[in-house]
């Protein structure tokens, strides 16, 4: 199947960024360090902060800062590139998906970085910090999360690339997405530690798909809608696949529109 | 000459300017999300580390202030890893300007500006309501520190791009230094191990953006226990880390064009 | 103006030497190139890819340092007085741009005022030249990387030419234009030497610039100057052999004259190769007095052809010693 072949290709050409991916790791390791030293403080001032030990946040920290490679916090994608410059048009004309493609491109970009950009942060944090990996039946749990989580972040950045077909300059909407999902995928602290109202919002937005779940599936807290334990980590799918279903069909229909647009008005 | 490529560049971006306008604003946002970070944990909180609310927001304002700053001046700087692989240094050499110059001009917009705004904001607002008993040169040490972070970033986005004649790709792990730094510095350094301090003080002297000063400020004592002229110590600390950056930068610039591309 | 004394560049090169070791080759780029080139000169520099041409020019320039000898252009030093030198000369990239990618051309040209600190109004009259004489109008506010490489390459003159400088370093810059553009470009760089007598020194690898524009050549083989010397000169010296084209008053068996070759024939067509070293003129006379002609052309060997003998030739031949060739006729 071509999707397979796209997927393949997309991981060798990234493999040739091999040093870039080794910088982007130390960084990301970096900087879970720093977040790790911030979060302990804080739970040292306020123990069992939203149902987390401090090992939990911790964790908590260098699993975020290892999944921003694969799930692409920044945003970003080379499709909005192509958009801007008419490129896109060959594209469409291609007896292949748009969508399909740039998915399948997508899962081999995120495949490499959960290869050279995710191991360094999670292990090193795990070592130096002492903490106890969780056992084989979790892992596999945060693998499927983890596979959920990379196509909602597809969903996410697709529909704001696809935006740039009727909008000029695509880096308000590339600022703004920036934000959202800094803020809102737990990126900056744990959601748990969002207060009332805020916290409540930030756990049904797409964006606490990316980081928040899989690194509660990681934890073994996942739960939603008030279930916990096995009946939880489904419950934490659903969510996820919830997203991802409306955002990879809000793609679907902008791709439809846009192809429209593209033979009407001839880009 | 900053200037003046500095002001045609904006030129060029004013025939944008409702672009030009959002991207100041979104980029004031995202410098925002990190006071939102800190506001989200004093809303847990009243105590960290023992440091109180207005006592972190005062680290955050001077650190952010002075490292938005350099920012602005010489953001754009470690691009030069960039420009070594696409081979338009070699366009910049012809040229009769310092290509250190010519880099960190280079697309200087609004949205540079717009970092300042949140920062600035906050400091002038905490200050008033800061716990401290002022005195002269308590008050003076404000501004120093500012000065004295803002060298200090200077030095390192020069030094972080200096690096990348010799590790190309080194780019993203270099943000580590420049962006973390300025990350770390918003916080107590107490919070961070002692080791990790001493080595904030004595390898990458971070702690003189502003812990050293503030420590003065507050009136607290030094958790590494050094003497009180090290509170003093950050300008003497940023003009010779300066030093140290013009130094890697031509060294490195020697062996770029001894080397080529 | 530029003087090279014995100039050579070598790299050092890190090759994948099995798994896991590196092995360093030094690979010399430049071996003892020494040329003058005095002010008013146009000179072309030939040289197949990878000979060293652009690292002469990038060590004219002061983007690289040499590793010996000595190099002065404009009486300064490139490696030392990068910035002084480069007020003095304007260097064009035929495959790079040193335009910026995202500003429309004007305002790239308004940064390289500001760089070359031009005075606004001197700036104002050049620029106004330029744009006549190289028809900038109708795009000059199209972003660079929207232009058509015609555009961009006039675009770049401009950008060379604002400071008005002493010496134009061009490293390949007709590469791939359409022929109009062409035409334009080349006939620009003759005014530009001839009534502003600019040193022009151009790398190419179109022989047809070389002939329109320069009378002297240089050429560089795997780091060594082959030749430097008159374009003539370069004809006889590499043994081109010249052309006879014969048209007959009817199609015929193949000419035979002394001191000519048949070649082809095609109905009362004839082409023949006067060998070398013999008398044109003799060998026209025969071949009118034996046959009955209606018309003879005499073509002088192709440029290309010339090049090429060089390039395909290694080692040059063994009449010709190294001096010979450098400097013929001195």
């Amino acid at each position: 199947m071509i999707y397979v072949w796209v997927t393949w290709y997309a991981m060798r050409r990234y493999a040739a960024y091999r040093i870039g991916a080794l910088s982007e790791a130390v960084t990301n390791t970096v900087f879970g360090f720093l977040r790790a030293y911030i979060l302990i403080a804080l739970w040292q001032a306020r123990p069992a902060l939203g149902g987390y030990d401090v090992a939990d946040a911790v964790t908590f920290c260098f699993l975020t800062q290892a999944l921003i490679g694969p799930v692409q916090i920044f945003g970003g994608m080379e499709l909005t590139e192509r958009i801007r410059t008419g490129d896109v048009a060959i594209d469409l004309y291609r007896p292949v998906d748009l969508q399909g493609w740039w998915l399948a491109d997508d899962l081999g970009r995120a495949a490499f970085a959960l290869a050279f950009r995710s191991g360094p942060p999670l292990l090193t944090g795990l070592l130096v910090f002492h903490l106890s990996p969780p056992g084989p039946v979790t892992w596999a749990a945060f693998a499927v999360a983890v596979a959920l989580a990379m196509l909602v972040g597809f969903g996410v950045r697709y529909v704001a690339a696809m935006c740039v077909f009727w909008l000029h300059d695509d880096r308000g909407v590339q600022a703004l997405s920036l934000v959202a999902a800094m803020f809102f995928s737990g990126l900056l602290l744990p959601l748990v530690v969002f207060p009332g109202l805020l916290g409540v919002v930030a756990d049904h937005l797409p964006w606490a798909a990316l980081i928040q779940v899989p690194a509660d599936v990681f934890l073994g807290k996942a739960s939603y809608f008030g279930l916990h334990g096995t009946a939880g980590l489904l419950a934490a799918y659903g969510f996820q696949a919830f997203w991802a279903v409306v955002l990879l069909a809000a793609g679907r229909m902008l791709t439809v529109a846009a192809r429209r647009k593209l033979v009407i008005h001839g880009g | 000459m900053y200037g003046l490529l500095a002001w045609t560049w904006l030129r060029a971006a004013a025939q944008y300017p409702v672009s030009m306008v959002l991207l100041a604003v979104g980029a004031a946002v995202v410098t925002g999300l990190d006071l939102a970070a800190i506001a989200l944990m004093f809303a847990r909180a009243p105590r960290i580390a023992g440091f109180t609310a207005p006592e972190v927001m005062f680290l955050y304002g001077t650190s952010g202030l002075s490292f938005a700053l350099a920012d602005v001046f010489l953001g754009t700087a470690d691009r030069l890893g960039q420009h070594v692989r696409q081979g338009t240094l070699d366009a910049m050499l012809v040229r009769p300007v310092s290509p250190l110059i010519q880099i960190a001009t280079e697309d200087f917009s609004p949205r540079r500006l717009g970092k300042l705004i949140p920062t600035l904001a906050v400091l002038i607002a905490v200050i008033p309501r800061l716990d401290v008993s002022w005195t002269p040169l308590r008050a003076l040490l404000v501004p120093v520190m500012i000065g004295a972070g803002f060298a200090i970033f200077s030095a390192l986005w020069v030094l972080t791009a200096a690096v990348q004649f010799v590790i190309i790709d080194g780019h993203q792990a270099t943000k580590a230094v420049t962006y973390g730094g300025g990350f770390l510095t918003q916080y107590p350094l107490g919070i961070f191990g002692r080791d990790f301090v001493r080595g904030l003080t004595f390898v990458i002297p971070l702690a003189f953006v502003n812990w050293e000063p503030s420590l003065y400020v507050f009136g607290r004592a030094d958790p590494l226990g050094l003497p009180t002229p090290v509170r003093f110590a950050s300008p003497v600390v940023a003009a010779l880390l300066c030093g140290i950056a013009a130094l890697a930068w031509r060294s490195g610039l020697r062996h770029y064009r001894s080397t080529g591309s | 103006m530029i003087e090279l004394d014995n100039v050579s560049k070598s790299f050092v090169v890190r090759r994948r030497a099995g798994r896991l070791r590196r092995a360093r080759t030094v690979v010399p780029a430049c071996e003892g190139i020494s040329f003058t080139v005095r002010a008013g000169e146009f000179v072309g520099y030939l040289g197949p890819n990878g000979a060293g041409k652009s690292t002469t020019i990038k060590m004219l320039t002061g983007i690289l340092t040499p590793s010996s000898g000595s190099v002065r252009v404009a009486g300064l030093d490139p490696s030392r007085q990068r910035t002084t030198l480069a007020r003095r000369i304007g260097v064009v990239f035929g495959q790079r741009t040193t335009l910026w990618w995202d500003l429309p051309l004007r305002d790239s040209l308004a940064l390289v005022r500001h760089l070359y600190r031009i005075d606004a109004r001197d700036h104002q009259a050049r620029l106004a030249a330029l744009i006549d004489l190289l028809d900038l109008g109708p795009f000059l506010d199209t972003p660079v990387r929207q232009l058509s490489l015609g555009q961009r390459m006039r675009g770049d003159l401009t950008a060379a030419l604002l400071h008005e400088p002493e010496l134009l370093v061009l490293d390949e810059p007709t590469i791939g234009l359409d022929v109009v553009t062409k035409a334009t470009v080349r006939s620009f760089l003759e005014q530009l030497n001839t009534e502003r007598g600019t040193t022009i020194l151009l790398t190419t690898h179109d022989l047809g610039d070389i002939e329109r524009l320069c009378r002297r050549v240089m050429i560089i083989d795997r780091g060594r100057l082959a030749y430097d010397g008159d374009l003539d000169r370069l004809r006889a010296t590499a043994h081109a052999e010249r052309m006879l084209v014969v048209e007959l008053e009817r199609p015929g068996p193949p000419v035979e004259v002394p001191g000519a070759r048949f070649v082809r024939s095609d109905g009362p067509r004839q082409w023949l190769v006067i060998a070398s070293g013999t008398n044109a003129a003799t060998v026209v006379a025969d071949v009118a007095a034996r046959y009955e002609v209606a018309d003879i052309a005499l073509r002088e060997p192709d440029i290309e052809d010339v090049v090429t003998r060089l390039y395909r030739r290694g080692a040059l031949a063994p009449s010709l010693r190294h001096d010979q060739i450098m400097h013929p006729g001195r």
